[in-house]
């Protein structure tokens, strides 16, 4: 069971994230969108929405550093396990706050905004139920443990992995808190491709790069509009 | 010199009797879909009014278009690149639909269902977005024909400024009240900010004609694009969350055909031709440094097709030969830089727009001929210019950055015009100074005279198609020979409305199945 959970999991999320977003992206440009619902009602999301995202953001850098800096590197920079831990408690504390405070506004504003409410999918509420969910976990877990030393368990463990060599004995003895909080988190991996949340996929860091006026073509193979399949060509000259 | 061509168009807004006519054929072609009720790609705003979205003509509100930065650089208002993507979360300053109007129908259900009583039974206003019955507040035309236009006329951002620029007392008192029609599509722009804005590349402008475009497919959503627009005329779907704006029709205009607005205008006043423009002076000409200037330069950037130099760049730069031999024959380019006589919207956003008015004179005629002088004499009309009903400050603010100068010329030229071809029709005596008084020749202001109130239909319109090669295919991407009823209405697809791969419906068929289903449904749910 654990060599599934922390062993082959993971390569099955990635599995389904990398060809969930192909066939996303192949399937469904149309629906690539961040369906955004500031048209009809901006106060609340003008403060929650920033306040939701760069969180969000935050806590993503947090999760890079405390997986990808192992323990001796930090020391090797002489900064000492109790300074770092502090960072990582104050830091991550603050991120996941914003971050929650954030989507819970943005989920009241779902509710409470008629227009916003009916444009709300099933498949939006599934995955807020697992976005709010896992933020939530998180930030319980984090302050649940405040001093647990997860360098020396699952980060090493989230490293194995991208050498194909995970090591699934780190995982067994880490707290059940952030072993549901990682399994969710997973499951929120394995869901994005085929939920709304695509969007961060498109982030336009192009833009920072390109010129202002865009000109194209009339391309001549896009013409028609139909694609004519093979045998079905139009008889008239 | 890079030549580029463009289709573009010119309104004499002399004829516009604000029927709204070109409005809702235009509705009905392209925005008669949820999501985009409140979309109206061509719309006519009574002026002096808020317009439609209310007020957009504030871009201290808006922050559309362009300004120069200190150094002198074109800048988008509404801030740089990074600031933009720092605030792509929440843009600070999108209309909300409320800005447009909250789009609604009725309950009509309850008139044929209602229990026997001593009342009529009502059919209740139902909000389109939120689903319950609601207030009609606001709509696209709440102020049409100065309605309301003592509480709501002050607001309107043009007599703001002349107010405080001019000092002008403008009223709006029923005996001194003054209006006309502003019918507005999207310009085209050749420096069009809502192509800069968007941080997808989504929206693009069109080598072959100049026609702004939004890739449906390559639209993230993130409603830069709304914003950018000073015109505001990239409008947001917000059911499918991608942008839509004004095609201009492009569908027809590639096989030679006016836009649906042009077409089927009762004034017949929309003309639409080819320019020919050189795409490396846009830059420079979009940033001289006095607003005043930007008529000058944008004229600047026009190209005269009769001259043989420019004809042959213009072959060399892959301007196809019809265009060419159209750009000749082009009324907007012979309204616009011929004649002189219209003048581009707004040219202060600095967005060099492409679609021009010619600014309305009939008020005055009728304000000097009460007076009991003869409306049409040439010396009383030249003196009453500034004396209009009208006043120049207000058409100023609109076509040339407050400089009266370019109004009073047009307004003059068209005054000649009147004078001139009055003396032909009674038989009086021609009085060749008259048109030279206004920089014209007799046989010039015959031929405008022609253009402008003869304005037959194959001269109003002088469209080339598409590379007449293409022709034949053209015509079968208007008319698909595969038949796309396929899919029409947009059923919501597992990933959110319209979502998945299928061709999208043509927007006609969509629109025609949808009004039938609007036109048919009881209750808003049906919808
Ligand atoms: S008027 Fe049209 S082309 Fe110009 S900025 Fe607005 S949407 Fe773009
Ligand atoms: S159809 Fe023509 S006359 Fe009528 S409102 Fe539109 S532009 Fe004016």
């Amino acid at each position: 069971m654990n060599t599934f959970l922390w062993g082959g999991l993971p390569y099955l999320v990635l599995g389904i994230l990398v060809t969930g977003l192909i066939w996303r992206f192949r399937y469904d440009q149309f629906g690539w969108t961040t369906r955004s619902s500031e048209s009809y009602e901006r106060r609340i999301l003008h403060i929650a929405s920033p306040l939701f995202h760069y969180g969000i953001l935050a806590v993503l850098a947090g999760h890079i550093i405390g997986i990808f800096i192992p323990a001796s590197w930090t020391d090797a920079a002489g900064v000492s396990d109790k300074t770092y831990h502090l960072f990582s408690l104050i830091a991550g504390t603050a991120a996941g706050i914003l971050a929650i405070v954030g989507i819970v506004g943005l989920v009241y504003r779902r509710r409470r905004y008629a227009p916003v409410f009916r444009a709300t999918t099933k498949n939006d509420k599934f995955m807020y139920v697992f976005l709010v969910g896992n933020i939530a976990l998180g930030l319980w877990a984090k302050l649940s443990h405040a001093d647990y030393d997860y360098r020396s368990t699952i980060g090493p463990w989230a490293r194995s992995l991208f050498v194909l060599q995970p090591d699934v004995e780190l995982m067994t003895n880490v707290p059940t808190a952030f072993q549901i909080h990682a399994l969710i988190g997973m499951a929120l991996f394995a869901i994005l491709p085929f939920t709304r949340l695509v969007h961060m996929f498109s982030a336009p860091v192009k833009y920072l790069f390109r010129p202002y006026i865009v000109y194209r073509s009339r391309d001549p193979k896009q013409l028609a509009e139909g694609r004519t399949r093979r045998g079905w060509e139009s008889v008239e000259p | 010199m890079r030549v580029m061509a463009q289709i573009a168009m010119v309104m004499n807004l002399d004829k516009c009797i604000g029927c709204h006519t070109c409005s809702v054929t235009c509705k009905q072609t392209w925005t008669n879909r949820s999501g985009m009720e409140y979309v109206w790609f061509n719309n006519v705003e009574t002026r002096p009014g808020q317009g439609y979205p209310r007020r957009w003509a504030d871009q201290e509100q808006w922050k559309g278009g362009w300004k120069l930065d200190r150094r002198g650089r074109l800048r988008l208002r509404q801030g740089g690149r990074l600031r933009k993507l720092a605030e792509i979360f929440a843009n600070p300053v999108l209309p909300t639909v409320h800005d447009y109007y909250e789009p609604w129908t009725y309950d009509y259900a309850n008139l044929h269902e209602a229990p026997l009583g001593d009342d009529y039974p009502g059919a209740r206003p139902r909000s389109l977005l939120s689903g319950r019955p609601m207030e009609i507040e606001w709509s696209a035309n709440w102020d049409d024909n100065l309605g309301g236009a003592t509480e709501l006329g002050p607001q309107d951002p043009v007599i703001q400024k002349i107010r405080e620029q001019v000092g002008e007392k403008v009223r709006f008192a029923f005996e001194q009240a003054y209006m006309f029609y502003l019918p507005r599509i999207c310009e085209h722009c050749l420096n069009p900010a809502c192509v800069a804005a968007c941080p997808s590349g989504a929206i693009y402008k069109r080598v072959e004609d100049g026609i702004v475009l939004v890739d449906q497919d390559q639209c993230r959503g993130w409603r830069q694009c709304v914003t950018g627009c000073p015109y505001k005329k990239i409008y947001f779907n917000h059911r499918t969350g991608k942008a839509e704006k004004c095609t201009f029709c492009y569908p027809r205009v590639e096989v030679g055909l006016p836009t649906v607005c042009s077409e089927t205008c009762v004034g017949r006043l929309r003309y639409l031709g080819v320019m020919l423009y050189d795409a490396d002076r846009v830059t420079e000409a979009a940033s001289v440094a006095d607003d005043k200037d930007l008529y000058e330069a944008q004229l600047g950037v026009f190209l005269d097709p009769h001259d043989p130099a420019v004809r042959q760049a213009a072959a060399r730069d892959g301007v196809p030969h019809d265009w060419i031999e159209a750009a000749l024959r082009s009324p907007v380019h012979a309204l616009i830089s011929t004649y002189r006589v219209a003048l581009p919207l707004h040219p202060e956003y600095r967005t060099m727009p492409m679609v021009w008015y010619i600014p309305p004179l009939s008020p005055i005629v009728e304000a000097v001929a009460e007076t009991g002088f003869d409306g049409e004499d040439a010396d009383v009309l030249f003196g009453a210019i500034d004396t209009l009903r009208i006043p120049v400050e207000y058409l100023a603010e609109l076509f040339s950055a407050g400089d009266p100068l370019p109004v009073q010329m047009s307004l003059a030229k068209l005054a000649a015009m009147r004078h001139h071809m009055r003396a032909i029709n009674v038989g009086d005596p021609v009085d060749e100074d008259v048109a030279s008084a206004v920089d014209l020749t007799a046989q010039q202001i015959q031929d405008m005279y022609h253009l402008l109130a003869i304005a037959k239909y194959e001269d109003r319109y002088v469209i080339p198609t598409a590379a007449a090669g293409d022709a034949r295919r053209l015509e079968e991407s208007v008319m698909p020979n595969e038949c796309s009823v396929g899919v029409v209405e947009g059923e919501p697809g597992p990933l959110g409305d319209d979502s998945g791969r299928r061709n999208l419906p043509m927007v006609s068929l969509e629109t025609f199945h949808l009004t039938r289903k609007r036109q048919t449904a009881d209750r808003e749910e049906e919808l």
